[in-house]
């Protein structure tokens, strides 16, 4: 039987997530814990909690010319205990290891049954990586995917205030005093720090909801409650601002995007289409937009289509630029829209940019 | 004006192939009297606007990735531009362009598209709008006319929010 896994997580380093670990793993009495791997940091108040508890000697692995010190995960493993204690999850190995990223080594030792507490920062949250980096101008290398987060068995956050934590940067409990006086003026910012936490706290809340939903039902909750758009493109300058218009709103309602464009089989834009195709295929990338081309004779029919596979919720078509004639025949965009594409809300953007001047 | 005539000019100006004005800008801000200048020349020019914002892109990213922060300043800042120039009665074809520098997402905007004359803002007092080194390089390297214009010392320090509401 697989071992139960938690993680605890933090907005930084020095929040005490080691601390917190070596307190648990002292307080699970009467069972057989050690020590997997731990980094002391060098805080005397760290290192005198994991007294007591048994070490399992460190691997010396080669690293170039030097010797690094690992996780043994055979050693742990062999050992047997009931609990093993692993700090920073998101640690890359040494090359000459067999796996290449901690987590990984956790992930053999929960397969033989034995239970982990293992600890990580958020930034090292492979999908908070961009945000990360927008936010402090640091770029973390050591990621971890977001399914080990999602496989955990309990995800439990050691919050402190950019406040408590800042103190304890400048009273030395977590770096050496000139280390100190160098985060506190960069990545240990207030701002970054609040930031951070905003992040972690979102985080965990997210985690703590999806495990209130029962698996099974998750993926019609979320149909239910999550939106999708699709902004309908052409090769008009008319687009861009259907696209951003789209954005605007998928900010709202944190929705997904998708841009579609209908062309007639076999239909070759010309030179000036081909450029604003381009223009909209930028934009779309900069927006984080995926761009959508589909070959059809019949737009309504090509939207039912790609909006059922995608699960649109929203449609975004800019002014219908229909000839009289057509629309009489076989009416017009926008009714058979509404007609034709039920559940789904529609809505117009206005075409400014061909905005005329009445003739005289 | 005839009917005939309306459409003829139409076709002159908002067509494709129609002539077009290149007003670039980057950092969040684009000064409101090169907007307004901007805007005069091409309506007596005929021209369709295109309000450009160049997007720096770190090294570490790809070129086109998303990011959120600075596609939430260029965003509200393009549709406030692209009003003005609505309001204006112009035609307007706005872009985004990403680069590892305002030059390189230039030199990528002029390399993909086609235009007759270049706007560009030289610096204000706020830090806004070109450099001279890159005002240097958009002179020696544009492949179309160019004009570099001042903004008004006495605006300046007006938000382009100010003149486009």
């Amino acid at each position: 039987m697989r071992g139960h896994y938690r993680i605890l997580v933090g907005m930084a380093a020095g929040v005490g997530k080691t601390y917190r670990m070596l307190e648990e793993g002292r307080q699970a009495q009467g069972r057989d814990v050690v020590i997997g791997y731990l980094e002391p940091h060098d805080r005397p108040d760290t290192a005198a909690l994991a007294e007591g508890l048994e070490i399992v000697p460190r691997l010396r692995a080669a690293h170039g010319e030097l010797e690094l010190d690992e996780m043994d995960v055979d050693a742990v493993i062999a050992r047997k205990p009931e609990l093993a204690l692993v700090d920073e999850l998101a640690h890359t190995n040494t090359s000459s290891m067999r796996n290449e990223k901690r987590y990984e080594d956790i992930d053999e030792i929960l397969a033989a049954g034995i239970d982990v507490i293992s600890t990580v920062n958020v930034q090292h949250l492979e999908s908070l990586n961009d945000a990360i980096f927008e936010l402090t101008g640091v770029r973390v290398r050591e990621t971890f995917p977001d399914r080990i987060l999602d496989e955990a068995d309990e995800v439990v956050l050691v919050d402190l205030s950019p406040e408590e934590l800042q103190d304890r940067l400048r009273a030395g409990k977590v770096y050496s005093p000139e280390r100190a006086a160098v985060a506190l003026e960069n990545f240990f910012r207030h701002e970054n720090l609040a930031a951070l936490r905003e992040l972690v706290l979102r985080e965990v809340a997210e985690d703590v909801e999806a495990r209130r939903q029962p698996a099974g039902l998750e993926p019609l909750s979320k149909q239910a409650v999550g939106e999708r758009i699709l902004a309908l493109i052409e090769p008009q300058p008319k687009s861009q601002r259907i696209l951003r218009r789209a954005w605007r709103s998928a900010q709202r309602l944190d929705a997904e995007i998708d841009a579609l464009w209908v062309r007639s089989p076999g239909y070759e834009p010309t030179p000036e289409e081909a450029t604003q195709l381009a223009a909209l295929r930028r934009l779309a990338s900069v927006l984080g937009i995926h761009f959508l081309e589909e070959d059809g004779d019949d737009l309504v029919e090509a939207v039912r289509r790609v909006a059922g596979e995608r699960g649109s919720t929203y449609v975004f078509v800019g002014t219908p630029d229909e000839r009289r004639r057509v629309e009489i025949l076989r009416g017009s965009l926008l009714s058979r829209m509404v007609r034709e594409l039920p559940g789904l809300d529609i809505r117009v953007v206005a075409d400014r940019t061909q905005r005329e001047t009445q003739p005289q | 004006m005839s009917r005939l005539a309306f459409w003829r000019q139409r076709a002159a100006t908002a067509a494709p192939g129609g002539r077009r004005l290149l007003v670039p800008f980057t950092d969040g801000e684009l000064d409101p009297v090169v907007l307004e200048a901007a805007i005069r020349i091409a309506k007596v020019w005929e021209a369709t606007l295109v309000p450009a914002y160049l997007m720096v892109t770190p090294l570490d990213f790809e070129l086109d990735a998303p990011l959120q922060k600075q596609v939430a300043r260029a965003m509200p800042l393009l549709e406030a531009v692209e009003h003005a120039g609505l309001r204006a009665d112009l035609a307007v074809d706005a872009r985004v362009e990403t680069g590892r520098s305002a030059t390189h997402a230039l030199q990528r905007l002029w390399d993909a598209e086609r235009f007759d004359r270049i706007v560009v803002p030289a610096p204000t007092t706020r830090g806004y709008g070109f450099t001279p080194k890159e005002l240097q390089w958009i002179l020696m390297h544009a492949p179309y006319e160019t004009l570099i214009l001042r903004p008004d010392p006495e605006l300046d320090a007006h938000a382009l929010e100010v003149v486009v509401g």
